[in-house]
């Protein structure tokens, strides 16, 4: 077997064994060049495939939606009914709930991650490190619907019982954002939904942030502990700048997981085509109305219409990694004046 | 190593293609409603022919569509096709299963089968018009009845399914307000309430939340031991739900009197008929492009409608009627053929 091997590698590199005999050592480097080219065209091939890939994804889906297209025109967006029987459709519920549950799953989130890789990098004793870290990468490997089954079976109750009613008695009589957290607190809705995100973006937010932290000099956080700052001032004058951009490559990555969440939404959130004033009332999101309608949408204007959500998503997410990308630049502009 | 791969697919891809050589299994795809039937019958006529049916449950709609589209051997609705749209796909419809829908509550010291109420009061319920247990259309139906001062909290699905066919459709036949502002669906814009996905999905809602009100199928609520509520039906007695009740709406049906045996059992007459009865539909083609595979689906159909009585009995669905099954195999006679149009049952 070993032998077959060898011979099969030195086979196509045979003619060029002349020019290489009087200089042995350098043998390696001398790989002929169409060897190169094809390896060049090889992965070159792999990216443009990508991208072609997504560009072929976003034609289908925009050749499918256009009987939606025809129907409901820009309406699709700015209106809130959702009628199979009249087959009258418009997005604006599922985009609001779609927004509304990412918006919190960050809210509560991020600073929870941000806790998280501060405590595993800087005062974390070492023999917790590695089990807390691992840990936390476990939990981004659990399957969504399992999130979905346990939120359904376990959180909501739990929250229906006891959070929710606590969270009325104080912030619903706070003004201005009262309204947000009244009502019947069932454990079911907008706002369990954005719970049960945050506890599923954590993990990503959280690794990210952490293995960024781990990269910052010693020296850099050395010389700020020794002109006495404290490790607050050092996480938040030396180390989070220095990894602002990795930090928010980390939130993005959970933000985009949080849009295109569908399982454990669609478990919590209470698939009401509707946009409340509370949190505590069931809503929708792109992602849980496809789930629950495309299997039995045999009008085509309803699936030209599931399609055409399918695509605001798509969307959605691209405005949100071209904003993040628009930050960062800003970010790496104001670097250069400031220091 | 190159060389053991390959040997390898070739192996695997022998295996592929010696398996299908061999095998004679039908496929079909469709309502999830029937699913637990299909799979037992699947199961033992397997056993006892050799012939396997694979059947996905993927819902009524993704099963029409499938069957258009000729990707399996049978799809499988509970809302029937009308006439012309058979007609239209070149398909021939026939019933093969009877079962139920059961409204389920969620109250405290309200047992199965204790709480009255009648389709126009759910419709009301379903409106959110009636919003607490003890208003007064609830209290005159249950007199002597404790009702809590409790809110309703009104669950329904959240997928697109044939259970929900039945229900508004029966909504749609008692109260002329919903007919004409929500309709009858699969899936419904509904005015008011949360929607689970699946049987499961209502069920946990309804467990979960105090002064809920949600409906799952017969089966389902049996099984998890729901409280189910008893129902006037249109001869105005009230009728608790089971499989005798159901058999009483079906044996109402006029099932001659539309192409593809189209008939809605809901809000059949009868003293003793329960209101939300529905049977699910298998659909096939009526000019066969493989009418091998045809024919072993209608072996399969006529087996299980002559011999599957008693499964279905055992999970809470009810066999057609005697009649039923000869009208059925009259209509494979006259209407299934194959491209040639040599008829395939006979």
């Amino acid at each position: 077997m070993s032998s077959a091997a060898t011979a099969s590698i030195s086979l196509p590199a045979e003619p060029s064994a002349v020019q290489r005999e009087p200089n042995p050592p350098s043998q390696r480097r001398t790989i002929p060049r169409w060897q190169d080219a094809v390896f060049e065209g090889t992965t070159r091939f792999f990216a443009l495939f990508v991208l072609g890939l997504l560009l072929a994804i976003l034609i289908a889906l925009s050749i499918a939606a256009v009987p939606a297209m025809q129907k409901f025109g820009f309406g699709f967006f700015v209106t809130d009914v959702w009628n199979p029987v009249t087959k009258n459709f418009g997005a604006l519920a599922p985009i609001y709930g779609t927004l509304v549950t990412s918006a919190i799953a960050l809210l509560i989130g991020v600073p929870v991650s941000f806790g998280i890789a501060l405590f595993l990098t800087e005062m974390c004793p070492v023999s917790l490190k590695r089990p807390l870290g691992t840990a936390v990468e476990l939990l981004a490997a659990i399957p969504s619907i399992i999130y979905g089954m346990w939120g359904l079976f376990v959180f909501a109750p739990f929250f229906g019982d006891y959070i929710q009613p606590l969270l009325s008695k104080t912030l619903g009589n706070v003004w201005l954002i009262g309204p947000l957290f009244q009502g019947a607190p069932n454990g079911i809705g907008v706002l369990s939904a954005g719970f049960i995100l945050a506890i599923m973006v954590i993990p990503f937010i959280a690794s990210v942030m952490r293995d960024v932290f781990e990269i910052v000099p010693p020296v850099l956080k050395e010389s700020a502990y020794g002109i006495g700052c404290t490790t607050w001032e050092v996480v938040w004058n030396i180390v989070l700048p220095y990894t602002k951009v990795g930090v928010i490559g980390g939130i993005m990555l959970g933000l985009g997981r949080a849009l295109g969440e569908t399982m454990a939404v669609t478990f919590v959130i209470g698939n009401a085509y509707k946009i409340s004033s509370s949190l505590f009332a069931p809503g929708n999101s792109i992602a849980s109305a496809l789930a629950n309608e495309f299997n039995e949408a045999a009008d085509p204007v309803h699936s030209a219409a599931l399609i055409m959500l399918g695509l605001v998503l798509f969307l959605l997410t691209f405005i949100v990694l071209a904003f993040s990308r628009l930050l960062l630049a800003q970010l790496a502009k104001g670097e250069g004046r400031s220091t | 190593m190159d060389t053991t791969i390959i040997k390898g697919f070739v192996a695997l891809a022998a295996l592929a293609f010696g398996l299908s050589a061999h095998a004679v299994d039908i496929t079909g795809a469709g309502a999830t409603f029937p699913f637990p039937i299909y799979a037992k019958w699947a199961d033992a006529y397997k056993q006892k022919t050799g012939t396997g049916m694979n059947y996905q449950s993927i819902g009524s709609g993704a099963g029409i569509k499938q069957i258009q589209a000729k990707t399996v051997d049978f799809g499988a609705t509970d809302a029937p096709l009308k006439g012309d749209e058979l007609q239209k796909s070149n398909l021939v419809q026939f019933p093969a299963i009877i079962g139920g829908v059961v409204p389920v509550v969620n109250l405290e010291g309200i047992k199965a089968g204790e709480m009255k109420l009648t389709g126009a009061v759910l419709a009301d319920i379903y409106f959110g018009k009636i919003k607490k247990w003890n208003e007064k259309a609830i209290a005159d139906l249950n007199p002597g009845v404790k009702l809590p001062d409790e809110n309703i909290t009104v669950v329904r699905r959240s997928d697109g399914s044939g259970t929900t066919f039945l229900w508004t459709d029966y909504l749609s036949k008692v109260s002329p307000e919903w007919k004409e502002k929500v309709g009858s669906s699969t899936a419904v814009a509904w005015p008011e309430g949360v929607g689970g996905k699946g049987n499961e999905g209502v069920a946990s809602y309804v467990q979960r939340i105090k002064g809920a009100i949600g409906y799952v199928e017969y089966a389902y609520a049996k099984r998890n031991k729901m409280a189910h509520v008893a129902l006037r039906n249109k001869d105005g007695q009230f009728v608790q739900p089971d499989d005798d009740a159901f058999q009483a709406a079906a044996s109402y049906a006029d099932w001659k009197s539309q192409p593809g045996f189209y008939q809605i059992l809901t809000e059949q007459p009868g003293k003793t008929s329960w209101p939300i009865t529905g049977a699910s539909f298998i659909l096939i083609p009526s000019r066969s492009d493989k009418p091998a595979s045809t024919a072993e689906v209608l072996k399969f159909f006529d087996w299980a409608l002559k011999n599957g009585q008693k499964m279905a009995a055992e999970l809470d669905y009810v066999p057609l009627p005697e009649g039923v099954v000869k009208m059925i195999a009259d209509e494979w006679r006259a209407q299934v053929k194959d491209t040639g149009g040599k008829a395939l049952w006979n």
